[in-house]
Formats: C-alpha cells, sequence, structure tokens
C-alpha cells in the first residue's frame, strides 16, 4: 500500500543493498534497553561458561582480557528498525572462549545472560566460525555502559536484541530455550534478512 | 496478549479520523483500525509508510488511547528535526489518509494485571504516551492502586495531556501529579524547576502510601538514565524498574 504523499529520506545508494528490508540507515547509536543502566566496574567483572546449571569456567576480566582478541568491522540491524553501517569491534571470539575452557560443541543451543537479569538465545552454530564475540571495544575505545560495557555480546548478523548487553555467561542448553524479549513477543532466531521480528514473523 | 503469541501479528490498513495539537510539538492521531484488536496499557504498533518507489520506513509508536472496546486508537507523536516519519505525520497527514500499521506490540513495558502495590510512572515528552496509556486503563477499570506520575517538560504548555491529568488528579486522591519544569518557572507551586534528582523520587514516593512494586520510565535514553539513576538514589531497587527508551 502506497502512503499518499510519503516520498522518504531516500538513503542514498551507497550501502542500501546492506539494509534489510524495513530498515532505515542511522549515523548516531541509539540506545535501548529493558531497565537502568548496570553500572559494573571491571575489577568486580566475571565471565562464566555453564553447561545446563554447572558452571566450566569463570574468568575476571584480567584473565579474559589475556585470550586472544580479534577485530571485526559489520553492519548491525536493531529491530526497532534502525540499522548502522560498518561498526568497529574488539573483542574475544566465541570459539576462542570454549577453546580456553577446553570446550567444543557440549550441545547446539545457547543462553547469554546479562548482569541484568536479561537473557537471549541463539544456536550455537550463530556463535562459531567467527560470527559472533563478546566485545570489550567500540571503535577503538572501551564499550560504554550504555552500549553494554564492560562486555556485551556482539552477534551482528541477527537483530541486535541478540547481541546482549553486560553480558556476564554463556549457558549451553540441551533445547532452545527462549530468553528475556523470546518470552515476551518476539522471534526465537531474528534473521534480519527475513523480518524475524515477532514471533511467528 | 498470549493469544497474539500463537500467531504472526498482520499489517492492517487503517484511516486518520482527527489530528489534534496537542502541544506545540506533539500531535494526536485517532486512526480507526479495520481490525480492530484489544490491547494492554503500555503496548505499542508499528507504522509503516510507503514512498511510490517501494521504499518504506517503519517506526514504533506506544497507544496513547485505552478502550475496552473501540475500534479507533490514539498515538500522540512528537516532530523531531529531519524526522523521517514524524514529519510526515506532522506535515504531510491529513484526516481522511489511510495508515498502515500492525499491533498490539510488546510484552515487558505493560500495566500490571493486577494491580495492587503502589505504581511510579516517569515520563518526559513524548515518553509520557504509554503511561497515559496507563492511567486511562487504570480510570477505566477503577482501580485504586495509588499511582503517581512524575513528569518531565520544558514548559508548562509542553505538558502533553496537561487538562486530562490535571482533571484526573483533582478526582483521585490515590493519583499524585508532580511537574518537573525545566526551562521555566513553575505555576504551581507543588511542582520542581529542576530536572529529575533522587531527591526529588524520594519525596514523591513519601506521597504514595507504600513502596512502589513497578516502576515505569519512558522518553529518549538521556532522559531515562536521569530519571533511572535519580529512582535508584532514591531507594528503589533496579528489578523494579522498567524503561521504555524511544531511541536517539
Ligand atoms: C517502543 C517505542 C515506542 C515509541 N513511541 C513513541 C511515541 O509514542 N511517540 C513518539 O513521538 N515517538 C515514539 N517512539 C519513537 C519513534 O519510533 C521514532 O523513533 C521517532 O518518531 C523518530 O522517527 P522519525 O522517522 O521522525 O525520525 P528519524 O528519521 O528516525 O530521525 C531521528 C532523529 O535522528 C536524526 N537523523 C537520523 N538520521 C538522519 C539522517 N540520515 N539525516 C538527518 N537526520 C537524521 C533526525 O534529525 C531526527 O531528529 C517510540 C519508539 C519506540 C522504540
Amino acid at each position: 500500500m502506497v502512503t499518499r504523499g510519503f516520498r522518504g529520506r531516500g538513503s542514498g545508494g551507497d550501502g542500501s543493498n546492506r539494509i534489510p528490508p524495513g530498515q532505515h540507515l542511522v549515523e548516531n547509536f541509539p540506545v535501548l534497553s529493558a531497565g537502568p543502566t548496570p553500572s559494573v566496574e571491571p575489577s568486580d567483572w566475571t565471565f562464566t561458561v555453564k553447561i545446563g546449571p554447572k558452571p566450566v569456567k569463570v574468568w575476571d576480566w584480567s584473565a579474559f582480557n589475556a585470550l586472544p582478541k580479534t577485530k571485526m568491522t559489520r553492519d548491525i540491524h536493531c529491530v526497532t528498525s534502525w540499522s548502522k553501517l560498518d561498526t568497529t569491534w574488539e573483542g574475544v571470539l566465541v570459539e576462542d572462549i570454549l577453546a580456553d575452557a577446553g570446550l567444543e560443541r557440549p550441545t547446539d543451543f545457547v543462553l547469554a545472560h546479562s548482569y541484568d537479569g536479561y537473557s537471549t538465545n541463539v544456536p550455537l552454530a550463530d556463535l562459531l566460525s567467527g560470527k559472533a564475540m563478546v566485545a570489550l571495544n567500540y571503535a577503538g575505545k572501551p564499550l560504554p555502559r550504555d552500549h553494554g560495557g564492560p562486555a556485551r555480546l556482539l552477534v551482528p548478523h541477527l537483530y541486535f536484541w541478540k547481541s546482549a548487553k553486560w553480558v556476564n555467561a554463556l549457558q549451553f542448553t540441551t533445547r532452545d530455550e527462549a530468553g528475556f524479549w523470546e518470552l515476551r513477543g518476539y522471534h526465537m532466531y531474528g534473521d534480519p534478512w527475513r523480518q524475524q521480528r515477532y514471533t511467528n514473523d | 496478549m498470549t493469544e497474539n503469541l500463537a500467531q504472526t501479528v498482520p499489517w492492517q490498513s487503517c484511516v486518520i479520523t482527527e489530528i489534534v495539537q496537542q502541544t506545540p510539538g506533539i500531535k494526536s492521531f485517532f486512526l480507526r483500525l479495520s481490525k480492530p484488536f484489544a490491547h494492554v496499557a503500555g503496548q505499542h504498533v508499528d507504522v509503516r509508510l510507503t514512498a511510490p518507489d517501494g521504499y518504506s520506513a517503519m517506526r514504533s509508536y506506544s497507544i496513547a488511547s485505552w478502550a475496552i472496546s473501540s475500534p479507533t486508537i490514539e498515538l500522540a507523536i512528537e516532530r523531531l528535526p529531519d524526522g523521517e516519519v514524524s514529519q510526515f505525520f506532522h506535515d504531510v497527514a491529513v484526516i481522511g489518509d489511510e495508515i498502515e500499521l500492525r499491533g498490539p506490540l510488546g510484552g515487558h513495558f505493560l500495566w500490571p494485571e493486577l494491580a495492587i502495590e503502589p505504581v511510579l510512572l516517569i515520563g518526559a515528552g513524548s515518553g509520557l504516551v504509554p503511561l497515559m496509556a496507563m492511567i486511562r486503563q487504570r480510570r477505566a477499570l477503577s482501580q485504586v492502586v495509588p499511582t503517581a506520575l512524575l513528569l518531565s517538560a520544558r514548559t508548562a504548555e509542553d505538558v502533553l495531556f496537561s487538562e486530562e491529568l490535571h482533571s484526573v488528579e483533582i478526582s483521585d486522591p490515590a493519583f499524585v501529579l508532580a511537574l518537573a519544569i525545566t526551562r521555566e518557572k513553575p505555576i504551581r507551586a507543588s511542582d520542581y524547576a529542576r530536572r529529575i534528582d533522587g531527591v526529588m523520587v524520594k519525596e514523591i514516593l513519601a506521597q504514595l502510601h507504600g513502596k512502589p512494586t513497578q516502576v515505569f520510565v519512558c522518553g529518549s535514553n538521556g532522559f531515562v538514565n536521569v530519571a533511572t539513576d535519580g529512582a535508584l538514589l532514591a531507594g528503589l531497587d533496579p528489578s523494579i524498574i522498567k524503561t521504555e527508551r524511544y531511541g536517539g
């Protein structure tokens, strides 16, 4: 349905084949989250990998920072319809975290957990092969609190609610278990190219 | 709610039946749905505008209205400088235009089903919209749960739904209204002439007769951070605070 009188800002050819349907380009970096912004000092920060309820390994800030670091430049897409191109990140790839914990593929599904009680589910396959990291830096600087600092999950090929801010654990689950937004009407997988915004889209 | 989860929320076309200039920057748009739905206060719709060349723009807007059965919903949209969709609504849209939307959406920022314990609402600008739906739902269901609204605005004329809020305040002893006016002297002695802070939240809580078990904060990200800092300084637990950030 064409909307009478609407032309659109016309985001200019460049990059438009990189913008999924229903998304628009932004230059700024909007902030969205379901509760107050937690304040976590690196000195208090820990990161845990669990299988079910059982912790397998816990890192503190310096041990985690001693893991191999990787840089990534990626386009990101938020379900509220903004996309941002060429964002630059540095952090630890999920496969490097698992290697340090001595794990390969304990199960096929992962729930990421955060300091504020947030959680989100991602299939393990979507976290491996260089697709995802726990990011510590954004645009060459320590990740700001508003964007999930000290550390957030980064899964840029899925809608950005999957990139859990203030992440503090990855938990392997036997089934694909819904996280915070997935229990509240959002899609279990969240592929922006298939517009998987809400449950059953 | 749960029945929505069973299937896709469909797009539908609706018609603008009324437009009201509410404040210098905010207009209300009344939309008659072709497929009426029931919603919980706090939910939003996604609006999709499509250009002749197929380009489309989508944005979320909270539902301001609440009614047990009405095919018409109200959105209140703030005009942003260079805003692609908000400027279309303010400058181009007229009564009779068809608009495409889907809803109701959102399963987190919701007025509680059993509203018994005190509730604190904090908003700024168009961030009042979902909170207003809550105030309207509470009234429509004759709920007596103590509820306070702390509302920040630049000037008195920027206060959205001002008349309605003042009339609820006068007629309902369990409803507390406090304005934080940041750019001019407030008219009422009970209002504040500064940004929201911990002391202010504490003073509002003292009027609520009991600690709130739910706090809803809505507005721009900058505002939400200031307001939640205030709520935390006033001793509220982060786990009871729900936020809706309008991006930016
Ligand atoms: C759940 C939810 C509920 C919401 N409810 C409401 C509501 O009830 N009322 C309401 O008014 N809003 C609401 N919003 C915000 C709304 O969705 C839009 O973000 C808002 O209306 C701005 O959209 P826009 O198209 O007008 O502006 P955009 O075009 O998205 O621009 C936003 C701002 O960024 C700047 N900008 C961005 N890109 C460019 C560019 N390329 N060139 C120039 N400038 C640019 C613009 O100057 C503008 O000020 C809600 C948001 C969410 C997530």
